[in-house]
């Protein structure tokens, strides 16, 4: 018999407005099974109890109107959560109890979404294997030992191993679809300005955006659609028509033009991942659609680019971390020892890194050789995607160069982990929509991702593409509970 | 370029993150390993090519004049490390 | 020609010109902060005008408050400086007990106001003062470093509070120049309303840029800057202070770095914040939190319509259409609150009377009593009324200035103070000529002496008939009377 936990979100929605099983019911599954799954370390807080509570209270009240009625749903520790700590992943928020909620999330509880707890990611969402969590690795579902991806790395774990129906991420270069590449889910990276960034820890505010992660493209669809909403309270939210992307979702894409970049057949890509993204084609074919080569000549600087503008703007975003109002403090003989400490204890290595390249990059004599410089890439790799959708609808890529990696086998060099990111960094530079789409598996049978970049506001077609592309694929991940 | 010893304390001083002589030879050798990287920027001309100032293509947007934010010093005093029902309190700072 | 007011530092080979630029960091009136809706009123509690914004919790944004760009552009107008259209806010990265998110929102390469000027009006004649830029920044809090003897002690309620940064050019010269430089910035911004100028509230501060050179040099000096200067006075002190120092050093042959200086009130000197030397590196850069600040052509024209006359426009109108001379217009405009109160006066008053009463016994009042216009004893009405029966000869300017002192307190109606006193003024020509005719007859033998050609008695007789009067006797009809039966 199929379990709960099985479950994709909409099933269990139609389920619950069916009356066929309770909210209770429900949180409960979830409950227990993420209570046998501890070893997988996705939770760094849980509020398994109160979700329950919540649960009741919503089956005593129920309202079927919502888009998610009594869904108990586990979100990344980046979102701000009023009342319940929230860490992201660094020992420097480690006590920190915010008396605010995200916009993200007060949109999920709005529409009915229950917290289940908060889970584990990089530290400030800076890594892409879940390593640099001050509260450790998160196992992935699919083989002992292997990284969940990161910095969404938590949420992509949990979400693989049935802990949580759906979940969000946030991607800053690649943090959503990368894990839900190596975890054989569907992440989905907004347009720049769709989901507020209000009550996010930042990390990189021109790059950072939430997004939803989840079992199939429907859900995904649904998941936007609540998250996605104009924000006063953020000035770079854009307010533009948001679609209701699940009921508007179609699996007719004849006609839709794709671009292929060749730029992406990098040096060294697995054969595996070169076949991978050649199925992919000729699925999208078979769909109706047309595929066309095209050109996005600087993607190689895309990488290079990121690793100056993220730093540049966390170490200005982190440095109000200080001992000063909340989190870690370190004693010292005085002010400026004291923030020194709590910084240099409160802050892991990678962290501390890409704060000293950030700062670095903006120093007096050093902005116009690297930060300027980077901006004015950065203007040219939007106007290559400004070029190609002058061509295309969409643009097929893989979505990472390899699929999940071993625990520790990358930490040693942080160029070859920032190669990871070199599929989905250019998205983000150029504020585009992205969604990985697991579409097979390499030789070990660990699932592989395909990337869909759309137009900008036009989350629609990149899902529709995923859609239908979804259901040529076909693909069943495989879960083992080898953690049980 | 390379990044020695002198501008990795240099730097740490600025971010205020103290490194003591062994973590600071390691970080210099990451972040030159990372500038290289970085530094394939260099191959590109750029001189032409306005920097982008925001990835969002729309303009700020103004809030009304109006106070809408209430006394909330017990919420914002809460988290604080060093306990005090009216300040924030840091060690002394000699000027 | 030798000019009288050059302020110049001796020594005994050289003679040294003083070189002086200010940023002054004036609050913005507003209701709200900069960047979030938390009030900005002074005298709170500490930290209780504080938002998740202001403490920069995680997570929280800036989002710009729309009236304090229109007073920037306000004040720009008012400068008569270039408005720019774009203009970026980038943060100034740097770590402080007070300022809570590390780095303050600021506009560096782009600021949302360019070059204008301010002219002064000096005993020598006018001068010109060249504006850099204006632009807009967020206050920091308020650290306390005396309450607690083991702890600083931080307040965030001035935390985000909208900043104006006024940046002149280094044409000041003298630290006179500097005081007139900054009363008539000062009165530019009440005029607009953009700015209360309170000092003792620290809306106003400023810091100072000094350098010196020998006398005829025309390349600059090394400058220091002082910090945050909160009263002409101390700004005034801190430049004696520091061209003296620089000065010395330049005489000894000593260099002088360019460095950063606080000024000491207790001891009146000057030293250098070596401390925060280490971290001054700003590493500047576009707030990615915020968009461009882009406003239309109509956004500055309804805020231009808006501007009122001005005291250079005003000064230049009381001279031409009220025939003031330039001194009494220069005093007249000064301040916004002693224009209105001109203005309300010599509504249906006398203006040359007006000017005078105003500038004489009425700034005399308020001088003695530390009294701004504004909290004047004598309203403008009861001034206008004083002067009203000054100028119908219901009463003498002598007997005025008696219903003056009655009209202090209280603020009287004059027509009031004069009949329940009974000081109106005796103009009936009959009973004056009565009167005249007693003195004379009482004085038979100064008449002789008079008409035997001792002129200067004319006075006594005057004197003696005003005495007569009890005070109360037109004086120009008691002259004429007089003049009459003397010379007759």
């Amino acid at each position: 018999m199929t379990e709960i936990t099985d479950l994709t979100l909409n099933e269990i929605v139609t389920n619950i407005k069916k009356k066929k099983i309770s909210s209770t019911e429900v949180t409960k599954s979830f409950v227990e099974r993420s209570e046998k799954s501890k070893k997988l370390n996705v939770y760094i807080t849980e509020n398994f109890s109160s979700a329950i509570e919540q649960a009741k209270k919503f089956d005593e009240n129920p309202n079927y109107e919502l888009k998610l009625p009594g869904i108990p749903i586990a979100v990344k520790d980046l979102f701000c959560t009023d009342g319940i700590k929230t860490t992201a992943g660094s020992k420097i928020l480690n006590n920190f109890i915010p008396t605010y909620e995200s916009t993200v999330t007060q949109n999920i509880w709005d529409q009915g979404g229950i917290l289940l707890g908060k889970l584990n990611c990089d530290e400030f969402a800076m890594g892409s294997s879940n390593e640099t969590s001050f509260f450790g690795n998160v196992q992935n579902p699919i083989g002992e030992n292997l990284v969940p991806g990161g910095s969404s790395g938590g949420s992509s774990a949990a979400l693989a191993a049935n802990l949580t129906p759906v979940t969000i991420g946030t991607d800053t270069g690649g943090s959503i679809r990368q894990p839900a590449s190596f975890t054989g889910t569907v992440g989905l990276k907004p347009t720049y300005g769709s989901c507020s960034r209000f009550g996010i820890v930042a990390f990189a505010s021109s790059l950072d955006q939430a997004g939803p992660m989840t079992k199939n493209v429907k859900d995904c669809a649904t998941l936007l659609e609540v998250i996605s909403s104009f924000d006063k309270k953020d000035s770079t939210s854009i307010d533009f028509k948001r679609n209701n992307y699940s009921s508007e979702l179609t699996k007719n894409i004849k006609g839709k033009k794709i671009g292929i970049p060749k730029e992406y057949r990098v040096d060294g890509m697995p054969l595996e991942i070169e076949s991978l993204w050649s199925k992919g084609i000729e699925y999208i074919k078979n769909c109706g659609a047309e595929i066309i080569d095209i050109s996005l000549p600087h993607t190689k600087y895309a990488l290079p680019t990121y690793y100056i503008v993220a730093p540049a703007e966390a170490s200005s975003n982190l440095a109000r971390y200080d001992g000063v109002k909340y989190g870690f403090r370190s004693l010292g003989e005085n002010l400026i020892d004291m923030y020194e400490k709590t910084r240099s204890e409160g802050f892991g290595e990678e962290v501390k890194r890409r704060i000293m390249i950030g700062t670095y990059v903006l120093s007096s004599g050093y902005y116009d050789a690297y930060y300027l410089k980077a901006q004015k890439v950065r203007q040219l790799i939007k106007k290559d995607f400004d070029d190609a959708y002058k061509k295309v609808d969409a643009i097929l890529t893989p979505s990472t160069p390899s699929s999940a990696f071993k625990i520790a086998e990358k930490t040693n060099d942080p160029v070859s982990m920032y190669l990871n990111d070199i599929f989905t960094v250019p998205v983000n530079l150029a504020g585009l929509p992205g969604i990985s789409l697991p579409a097979g598996v390499d030789k070990n049978g660990y699932p592989l991702g395909l990337q869909i970049i759309g137009k900008p506001f036009d989350e629609q077609s990149i899902l529709n593409i995923a859609y239908s592309m979804e259901e040529k694929i076909n693909f069943k991940n495989k879960i083992t509970n080898w953690w049980m | 370029m390379t990044i020695d010893l002198k501008t990795v304390k240099h730097i740490s001083k600025l971010a205020r993150i103290s490194v003591d002589e062994e973590k600071a030879n390691k970080l210099a050798g990451d972040l030159n390993s990372i500038f290289t990287f970085i530094e394939k920027l260099n191959e590109l001309n750029t001189s032409d090519v306005q920097p982008l100032t925001s990835i969002a293509e729309t303009t700020l947007r103004f809030r009304k004049d109006e106070i809408k934010s209430e006394n909330i010093r017990e919420k914002i005093l809460k988290n604080s490390p060093e306990n005090n029902e009216d300040f924030f309190v840091v060690p002394k700072v000699v000027e | 020609m030798k000019d009288l007011n050059e302020f110049l530092i001796k020594r005994d080979n050289n003679n040294y010109e003083v070189v002086i630029g200010l940023e002054v960091h004036a609050q913005v009136t507003s209701n709200s902060k900069l960047f979030s809706s938390s009030s900005t009123k002074f005298g709170a509690e500490p930290n209780t005008q504080v938002s998740l914004v202001d403490a920069a919790f995680p997570g929280m944004l800036p989002v710009i408050n729309e009236f304090c760009v229109k007073q920037a552009i306000k004040t720009g107008i008012g400068l008569k400086a270039q408005i720019n259209k774009k203009s970026v806010f980038d943060r100034k990265n740097y770590f402080y007990a007070d300022l809570p998110q590390g780095y303050q929102i600021s506009q560096y390469k782009h600021p949302i106001v360019g070059e204008g000027k301010v002219i002064l009006d000096m005993p020598n004649g006018q001068k010109e003062i060249g504006i850099e830029r204006l632009h807009l920044e967020q206050d920091a809090g308020k650290s306390i470093h005396d309450i607690d003897p083991n702890s600083t002690l931080v307040d965030l309620n001035r935390s985000g509070v909208a900043l104006m940064e006024i940046v002149s050019k280094p044409d000041l010269r003298s630290p006179d120049e500097v005081n007139v430089y900054i009363k008539k910035l000062r009165s530019i911004m009440r005029y607009l309303g953009t700015c209360d100028g309170n000092m003792q509230e620290g809306s106003l501060r400023a810091d100072v840029n000094v350098s010196v050179r020998k006398k005829g040099e025309t390349t600059f000096g090394t400058r220091c800057e002082i910090k945050n200067v909160n009263s002409i006075k101390f700004m005034q002190m801190a430049i004696i202070f520091e061209a003296n120092r620089q000065v010395d050093l330049i005489e000894e042959g000593k260099s002088i770095d360019q460095e950063t200086r606080l000024f000491d009130i207790k001891k009146n000197e000057t030293r250098s914040m070596r401390s925060k030397e280490d971290a001054h590196d700003y590493r500047y850069f576009p707030d990615p939190d915020l968009l461009p600040l882009e406003v239309t052509d109509k956004f500055i024209d309804d805020i231009r319509s808006e501007i009122p006359e001005l005291p250079d426009e005003k000064k230049k109108r009381f001279i031409e259409k009220f025939k003031l001379t330039h001194y009494e217009a220069t005093i007249l405009v000064s301040d916004i609150e002693t224009s209105k109160y001109f203005e309300e006066v010599i509504k249906d008053a006398d203006v040359k009377l007006s000017t005078n009463w105003i500038t004489g016994e009425l700034f005399a009042v308020l001088n003695e009593k530390s009294l701004e216009i504004s909290q004047s004893p004598i309203s403008a009405i009861n001034l206008s009324k004083l002067i009203n029966l000054i100028k119908d000869g219901t009463i003498s300017g002598k007997i005025a200035k008696t219903v003056f002192e009655e009209m202090i307190v209280g603020d009287q109606d004059p027509q009031k103070i004069i009949e329940a006193k009974g000081l109106k003024q005796e103009s009936d020509p009959k009973a004056l000529e009565e009167l005249i005719e007693k003195v004379i007859q009482n004085n038979a033998d100064k008449v002789a002496e008079y008409k035997s050609g001792k002129g200067k008695l004319f006075g006594f007789f005057v004197g003696q008939a005003m005495k007569e009067s009890k005070g109360k006797g037109n004086p120009q009809l008691i002259n004429k009377i007089l003049k009459e039966k003397l010379n007759g």
